[in-house]
């Protein structure tokens, strides 16, 4: 009689340890894109003048200091220096905001203030205002491990990325997880296909032949794999930049990376 | 708006080649490609680089296609005394930019 009482509580317990329980990890090692770049590429990376992303990181240090919209402020108006106030942000993003109960990756984050705190027009995606503010914001987090909260209200995002990392999409009916989780390290044409890891955005990539944004690069998976391409700032590429970011927990940031 | 990084040593030796780094932000369009519409985007490189210490020319650059966007230049210098050192670029689209730094020469 008493154990049968005690079942409905038992099963709730159960449920709550479910829901809250740590992910399951695929990859027994994680690795930077670096790793897979050619020795060319990490030196271009490592030296801080010959890495191009620095043009963006330097203008981004420009604009940190400019005062813009109405509101008459600059980001420093209210951050200070962002060599003490922005260390160490970049590795928590993309964060759960508790304002507008969504999940914001850096980009976002930086958007919002510059429309609530400097009511300054957006820059777009992939605008070079928006790339170079981010990569200084990044830069100020250069070699801290990745870290970022799934739980609480980022939890159902972080599911999201989770069930999209694991979905067949596209005409090729590829996931991510099939070529970045069981076939990383093997070569794709004259590339070696790598962990699908995010600790180097924004990347400067010699394909592009300029700096772009993590989301930049998952538009071109989906299109890699034949799939419809999800708008820039679509939730599904936050819920995939999420799950990217636990993925890859502990990676040093190394933005900006110099790609292939 | 031009961006670009130039960089000397902190201080050089008499008489001893330097390092000179510079890099530009730009396209370095070649002119043979075509946009999403299928319209020739137009040719856009840097076409000339001069460099001058204290004044004298000692470096020209004539560039064409096939050198990658953003492109690094390094190459070296002679000083014997202190002296500005500027670096003047031009490209197709009619930007005339330049850049400048101080040559300390240790004695």
């Amino acid at each position: 009689m008493s154990v049968r009482r005690k079942w409905p509580a038992v099963i709730a317990a159960l449920m709550a340890m479910t829901a809250n329980a740590e992910p399951i990890r695929i990859l027994d090692e994680i690795k930077s894109g670096r790793e897979f770049q050619s020795r060319e590429v990490q030196a271009q990376q490592a030296d801080d003048f010959a890495n191009p992303g620095m043009l963006w990181v330097e203008r981004g240090a420009a604009l940190w200091k400019t005062v813009d919209g109405e509101a008459g402020k600059s980001c420093a108006s209210c951050h200070s220096a962002a060599t003490t106030s922005m260390r160490g942000v970049a590795a928590r993003y993309p964060a759960f905001d508790a304002d507008g109960k969504r999940v914001l990756d850096l980009e976002a984050r930086i958007l919002q203030c510059r429309s609530r705190h400097q009511r300054a027009p957006a820059w777009r995606h992939e605008s070079e205002e928006l790339l170079a503010i981010t990569a200084y914001v990044a830069q100020q987090s250069h070699g801290l491990p990745l870290k970022v909260a799934i739980d609480g209200g980022a939890r159902t995002t972080f599911e999201a990325g989770q069930r999209l990392y694991t979905s067949r999409i596209g005409q090729l009916n590829l996931a991510c997880s099939h070529c970045h989780d069981r076939q990383w390290g093997k070569k794709l044409l004259a590339d070696t296909v790598s962990q699908g890891q995010s600790n180097g955005y924004p990347t400067y990539r010699l394909e592009w032949q300029t700096l772009g944004s993590l989301q930049r690069r998952i538009r071109a998976c989906f299109y890699g794999v034949r799939a419809e391409l999800p708008a820039f700032g679509a939730d599904d590429i936050i819920a995939l930049e999420l799950y990217l970011a636990w993925r890859g927990e502990g990676l040093a940031i190394e933005a900006p990376a110099v790609r292939k | 708006m031009s961006n670009y990084r130039l960089s000397v040593p902190e201080r050089v030796a008499r008489a001893t080649p330097f390092l000179v780094r510079l890099i530009i932000q730009h396209p370095m369009e070649t002119g043979f490609r075509l946009d999403a519409a299928g319209a020739a985007i137009t040719k856009n490189l840097i076409s000339e680089i001069v460099c001058r210490l204290d004044g004298a020319e000692v470096l020209r650059m004539e560039l064409s296609s096939g050198i990658t966007a953003n492109p690094l230049f390094e190459f070296y210098a002679v000083a014997d005394k202190n002296c500005e050192l500027v670096v003047e670029w031009q490209d197709d689209s009619g930007v005339h930019a330049s850049a400048r730094a101080n040559v300390q020469v240790a004695d």
